[in-house]
């Protein structure tokens, strides 16, 4: 696949349809992938990757290149589509300066992963099959995939391109993921449970921002937690009452915007399962207002950001029992 | 640093009795930027506005907290006052220690303490306040009615009286509404088509009335002054400016079965129609659901007989866009559907009627010529029996309606009176829960029933009503004063159905973002004080669709309601209020989040130029805020992911302030 696509961005570049490239290359080690813009043949032959650990979602690189001079090309794997559907709703990437092509996804792992099964030395990475081979300095080491895979890829909740210009490989399908189990799990739990169980992981927070800094939904131009007026800026993540907010603040903010693609929970370095706070309120909407996927499309409205003209008036809603 | 005022009123007793004005005042004293404090009997009096205009300018006060009634009350007063003193009269704001403090509360020491702290929030909240400027926009100088009944025509005629123009939209082929159907009116019993009908003619005729007839309402932009709206021409098939109104196709028509809906289906009419002698405009109206020409193609036999050439059968509907300043509701009511009511047997039996279809028989132009006649057999009936409060009062939530229908007791009276009058022979009966007669000649109206006409009045309802096989009606029902159970052999039953708000009021209030209460009728802006008014503004409420009315009530409010809009447009400007929403463009992101959620269609957006920080130039997509469309609501400012947009007077950092202060114990 890493070598079609650098034939379609070497074409795309020679053509002149794109005057730039947005992929991902190798950091200091394997495993350690940066998105990257290429701009010529020879930075796409030295850097350019695409492997079992590419998983950084590239979409929310395009809101800042989709409005610098000339178009660009962007590689989307499925999950990525979504954001990007979801960014060009919010009217944050330009679409006419991006093209998209999109590539298979069969599930990307990361060095974290990997080494918390034991796995030192890598060197690199390949599937065969519904396994990982991961060639390290200590030889080839074979695992299953079910076994070296993030949750988020896991419950996988589509192989599909919401959106593409191109498709390099086959069209995936949406699949019927159980994204939603770990959500009802702690649903079923008591408040003080579900609280300690929170308390428990977000205790661990040092206020890096890393969750927030990779969201493509928190792509504002000025942040509420780095705007003074907001009276949340500068909070560090000194008491249980700021770690919890921080996070709770941010779900909120998110709530019905997030695509669900787990990049908060991939780049946490405490190893918080953030995701699982969007994923509540989006189980949430699906429940209350009907099926909505964000980033599904561009032209439906947000059930929580919207206003209909046959909305219910709260004084009915209320006068009538609270049944709608 | 802000130089604040406090002043707190005693409200006669309404406060000062549950209230320790004095602590409140003292306290208040030492918070900070407080430079003056005191209280006074009657603040909203003249000396006490004195009181207010002497302080600031003794005290070179820059904000003003009043701790008195409601905002909704006074604050209008107030801020006149402080702009009397050369203050921005949105340096002021207003603790409510009235209806939300000493009204609620019995214990002085409690209430003190609150109206101390609720006094602290408005201090907080004034601390930030900046002054504000409202902004002008012009009057369109015409009026829209929606509703061509009797309250539209009086508001309408009322309206182009003083000389403006007015539209009246009418969603029937004629105007005229509920008013055209009913026989005599109550209490004088003059005939209601000999009063209405020179009105509707007055209607046609005023230069200044513009009549949409078979029209609705498609779409309403804008707001107090300028409103745009989309107008719905329905699609007649007859060129209206040809129609005579002769009536020849009318009776060539083949199509012979149809429910005749102005006489409520008691008799047919064709597919060609005029619903009645006297329609404005007077022209036929095709439906389409029933007429061969347009559903197959075959016939035509209309436009073969009009001498006019008027029928037009490839007729569209018609969008028609128009610009009005005022906007007056005026839709109307219905009666309920009776279909559900079994215990009656109301679709069991034909002689089982409601009172607008008894209106319809009794009428001259109705079915039967005006000679009260049983739909069953066509035999004159010897026992009437009238059940009163159907569907009213009623205390079953989803059958009937909890509220009293209030037209209903006195028609109800004028029926039996009318037929004991036309037919001595009948033996009357009425059945009610209470007889309501509060207006002017009323109770003597319903005694004369009573005692001069023999109609027996029984308190007590009717609990079944069987129709036997011999085509009798039996009538079970109870007198409570007499505590006996009744049997009445009837030939007829009246059943007096409550009346709700039209079906189409509910869709209209929302693209008028009018509020409606639980039961779909419209809200006014003060239940005593500014009775026709809707609360958004240039929304004006007449007739039934506010609630119950008879005749005389709809046309005395239809005069109301064409007075305050008359007083409108008699403006050349309107003052707009400050307090509405603004983006930070620096922080807005563009993502239309707050479009979304702006029920009246504010905001929109523009590519902008920017000179970023580092030195670049930038186009960036942010939000504009058209001001006079802007209600200051403060949904997006809600929706704003970034808090970019804010609302003026109402500031996010105002409000924490203010939740602050209510913390700080």
């Amino acid at each position: 696949m890493q070598e079609m696509m650098i034939a379609k961005a070497k074409e795309l570049l020679g053509s002149g349809a794109v005057n730039r490239v947005l992929g991902w290359k190798t950091g200091e080690f394997v495993y350690d992938i940066t998105p990257a813009v290429f701009t010529s043949v020879e930075e796409l032959e030295k850097d350019f990757v695409y492997n079992d650990f590419c998983g950084n979602n590239l979409s929310k690189y395009l809101i800042k290149e989709s409005r610098k001079e000339g178009k660009i090309l962007a590689f989307l794997k499925p999950c990525d589509t979504y954001s990007f559907n979801q960014l060009l709703k919010e009217h944050r990437i330009l679409r006419d300066n991006v093209y998209v092509v999109g590539v298979p996804c069969e599930g990307k792992t990361d060095g974290e992963t990997l080494k918390a099964k034991g796995v030192k030395g890598i060197l690199g990475i390949r599937t065969e099959g519904d396994s990982f081979v991961v060639d390290t300095l200590y030889g080839e080491k074979t695992l299953a995939k079910a076994d070296a895979l993030p949750e988020r890829c896991l419950s996988c909740k589509s192989k599909k391109h919401m959106v593409y210009d191109e498709l390099l490989g086959p069209e995936g399908e949406v699949l019927d993921s159980h994204r939603f189990d770990m959500v009802e799990k702690i649903e079923k739990m008591t408040p003080d449970e579900r609280f300690e169980f929170w308390r428990g992981e977000l205790s661990r927070c040092i206020r890096c921002n890393a969750c927030r800094n990779v969201c493509p939904a928190c792509s504002c131009e000025k942040c509420v937690f780095d705007n003074d007026a907001s009276g949340i800026a500068q909070k560090a993540a000194a008491d249980s009452f700021e770690e919890n907010m921080f996070h709770i603040i941010r779900a909120f903010h998110v709530a019905g915007r997030c695509t669900d693609c787990g990049e908060c929970s991939r780049v946490c370095p405490q190893n918080i399962p953030l995701h699982l706070l969007n994923r509540k309120f989006i189980k949430d909407i699906d429940t209350f207002y009907g099926e909505y996927q964000a980033g599904e499309d561009t032209t439906t409205r947000a059930p929580l950001t919207n206003y209909d003209p046959g909305d219910v008036e709260p004084s009915i809603v209320y006068g009538k029992g609270g049944k709608k | 640093m802000q130089r604040i005022g406090v002043f707190v009123c005693w409200c006669g007793s309404n406060i000062a009795a549950t209230v320790d004005v004095n602590a409140v005042s003292e306290a208040l004293a030492h918070e900070p930027g407080v430079v003056f404090s005191t209280n006074y009997q009657y603040m909203c009096s003249e000396s006490g506005q004195n009181l207010i205009k002497d302080a600031i300018k003794e005290h070179q006060l820059t904000g003003v907290v009043i701790c008195s009634c409601s905002p909704r009350m006074h604050e209008a007063t107030f801020r006149k006052t402080v702009a009397a003193a050369g203050l921005n009269s949105y340096m002021l704001e207003i603790a409510n220690i009235r209806e939300q403090c000493s009204w609620i509360h019995k214990d002085k020491a409690e209430a003190t303490e609150k109206a101390i702290i609720l006094g602290r929030a408005a201090i907080a909240k004034v601390q930030l306040n900046a002054p504000l400027t409202p902004g002008t926009s012009p009057v369109t100088k015409r009026a829209l009615v929606i509703g061509g009944g009797i309250a539209g025509i009086q508001t309408a005629l009322d309206i182009a009286d003083a000389g403006f123009e007015v539209d009246i939209v009418e969603k029937q082929p004629t105007i005229g509404g509920k008013m055209t159907q009913i026989d005599k009116t109550f209490p004088t019993l003059d005939c209601a088509a000999c009063i209405l009908t020179p009105k509707m003619v007055d209607c046609a005729q005023n230069e200044k009335i513009n009549i949409f007839a078979y029209s609705e309402v498609e779409e309403v932009k804008g707001f107090v002054g300028s409103f745009t709206v989309k107008i719905k021409k329905k699609a007649r098939y007859v060129d209206p400016v040809k129609c005579t109104g002769c009536g020849e196709c009318t009776e060539k028509c083949p199509m012979k079965k149809i429910p005749n809906e102005f006489n409520l289906g008691l008799d047919t009419r064709r597919a060609i129609y005029i619903p009645f002698a006297q329609a404005v405009p007077k022209v036929a109206t095709i439906d389409p659901d029933h007429c061969n020409m347009l559903k197959n193609g075959k016939c035509g036999l209309c436009a073969k007989v009009c001498s006019a050439g008027a029928i037009d059968y490839k007729q569209k509907d018609e969008i028609v866009e128009r610009e009005y300043g005022a906007i007056v509701v005026a839709t109307g009511y219905n009666p309920i559907k009776l279909d559900d009511y079994d215990e009656y047997a109301y679709a069991q039996s034909k002689d089982v009627v409601s009172s607008l279809e008894f209106e319809r028989l009794t009428n001259a132009a109705g079915p039967t010529g005006g000679t009260l006649l049983r739909p069953s057999d066509g035999k004159h009936p010897h026992t009437i029996v009238f059940v009163q409060c159907v569907g009213s009062r009623c205390s079953n939530e989803g059958k009937g309606k909890s509220y009293c229908s209030k037209i209903c007791c006195m028609y109800t009276a004028k029926h039996a009176m009318l037929t004991r009058e036309k037919y001595p022979d009948t033996d009357v009966y009425v059945f009610y829960i209470d007889v309501r007669s509060p207006g002017k000649n009323y109770d003597e109206f319903y005694r004369r029933a009573v005692e001069e006409y023999g109609v027996h009045y029984i308190k007590g309802m009717v609990g079944k009503v069987v129709p036997r096989s011999d085509g009798k009606l039996l009538v079970q029902a109870s007198d409570l004063l007499a505590n006996e159970q009744l049997h009445i052999e009837a030939d007829m039953v009246v059943l007096a159905a409550a009346i709700e708000p039209d079906k189409s009021a509910r869709p209209l209030a929302t693209m008028l973002t009018a509020s409606m209460d639980t039961n779909d009728f419209f809200t006014e802006a003060h239940a005593k004080l500014r009775p026709v008014e809707s609360p958004t503004a240039g929304i004006f409420l007449s007739g039934a669709c506010q609630g119950p009315k008879d005749i005389p009530d709809t046309v005395a409010q239809a005069g109301a309601a064409a007075s305050k809009v008359i007083g409108l447009l008699a403006k050349d400007k309107l003052t707009g209020n400050p307090c509405i929403a603004h983006p930070d463009e620096w922080m807005c992101n563009g993502c239309s989040s707050c479009e979304k959620v702006c029920p009246y269609g504010a905001i929109s957006y523009v590519d902008k130029e920017f000179r970023m920080p580092d030195r670049t130039t930038a186009i960036r997509r942010v939000a504009v805020v058209n001001e006079a469309v802007c209600q200051g609501c403060g949904a997006c400012t809600v929706a704003c992911p970034s808090g970019a947009m804010d609302l003026k007077g109402f500031s996010n950092s105002q409000i924490m302030a203010e939740v602050d202060a209510l913390c700080k114990m």
